[in-house]
């Protein structure tokens, strides 16, 4: 399929580059819509792989990359559900995002994440399956999930500890704070740093570089340069789950969903 | 180095320009949120223009109790 519109994403192929927008109200968060496209844009992959050397991820939301999971509708969804289904309903979810998530990233072509704005927890996550991210100097990045005694539970910190240091990955971790652009760039998280507003147009003109070399000594380096970690991620998974399922997380999902405040991912 | 004063003047005429105020009806004393109209997530546009201006990292929890701009200049003075 090389070219789909949904509710909350839409891709198109062209001359070998297929650009897929994140486009959901407010900032694209991450749930059940967005998971069954993000779903079936991972179905298309192998179809698409023949003809495709790059893909580009970017926003059509104006605030940002992703602001992480939709934690409103998790909440709403676990509210009237007792402790037992309420945790197999959570693992359905993120046993399937570690599915797509893992597909995305053996993507045999190219993936560049354009970012600009906001870019924290899922949305960091969805960034970080990325090959090469491209942030516009005034995006931010964060994984706030300690806030609400989570981990972050999408692949986040496996895949942030294969590209940079691990003290970096506690710093975001532990303080739950957001970093600038120049900042991941330093740390290596970001590759390429855009100015306002030009994130995209230097995804896109990398993503034309990319298609210059050829398809078998780029997969194949990819799959070299960039190995999935399996254990990891499998393991991030069993500790997201006992974690959720206390007491805690649920009080927290509430106050955050509940806030007025003006910062309410600095709770 | 930048004194208090000048810090101040620097954030003020930043989010002058970045959130539509007109030149100079800005004052240190007064509520940013109000007067700027940020919501939420305007707040990370506001904190990555200064960082970038000011060249400092400004941790957002340290800033989610300031209110008025001559605290959030006195914030910044305190890292440059």
């Amino acid at each position: 399929m090389k070219q789909f519109r949904g509710q909350a994403l839409r891709w198109e192929w062209r001359e070998g580059i297929v650009e897929v927008a994140l486009d959901h109200a407010p900032v694209n968060e991450i749930g059940t819509v967005m998971l069954s496209e993000l779903e079936q844009f991972a179905a298309a992959i192998p179809a698409l792989a023949a003809d495709t050397s790059a893909c580009v991820f970017y926003s059509a939301r104006k605030e940002g990359f992703c602001a992480g999971a939709n934690l409103r509708e998790l909440y709403q969804s676990a509210l009237n559900l007792d402790g037992k289904k309420r945790l197999a309903g959570v693992r359905n979810f993120i046993e399937r995002i570690h599915a797509v998530a893992n597909t995305i990233d053996a993507a045999p072509f190219i993936t560049i994440a354009a970012v600009h704005g906001i870019c924290f927890g899922g949305g960091l996550e969805l960034a970080l399956l990325c090959d090469i991210i491209v942030a516009d100097k005034m995006a931010r990045f964060a994984f706030p999930e300690l806030r609400l005694g989570l981990i972050p539970g999408f692949g986040g910190l496996p895949r942030l500890k294969r590209d940079v240091g691990n003290g970096f990955v506690r710093n975001l971790l532990f303080t739950g704070r957001t970093v600038n652009a120049t900042r991941a760039q330093a740390v290596g998280l970001v590759a390429q740093l855009a100015g306002e507003g030009e994130s995209l147009s230097i995804a896109r003109s990398t993503a034309a570089q990319i298609t210059k070399f050829d398809a078998h000594t780029r997969a194949t380096a990819k799959k070299f340069i960039k190995p999935i970690p399996h254990v990891e991620l499998r393991e991030e998974i069993e500790i997201f789950c006992s974690l959720f399922a206390r007491p805690e997380v649920m009080a927290a999902l509430k106050k955050f969903v509940e806030s007025t405040d003006v910062m309410p991912h600095v709770l | 180095m930048r004194t208090a004063e000048q810090t101040t003047e620097e954030v003020l005429d930043l989010a002058a320009r970045h959130f539509n105020a007109a030149p100079g009806s800005l004052s240190p004393d007064d509520d940013i949120f109000a007067k700027l109209g940020i919501k939420s997530l305007e707040v990370f546009e506001l904190l990555s223009r200064l960082e970038t201006h000011f060249g400092v990292e400004l941790p957002d929890d340290e800033l989610k109790d300031v209110r008025d701009f001559r605290t959030l200049a006195a914030r910044i003075q305190s890292r440059l």
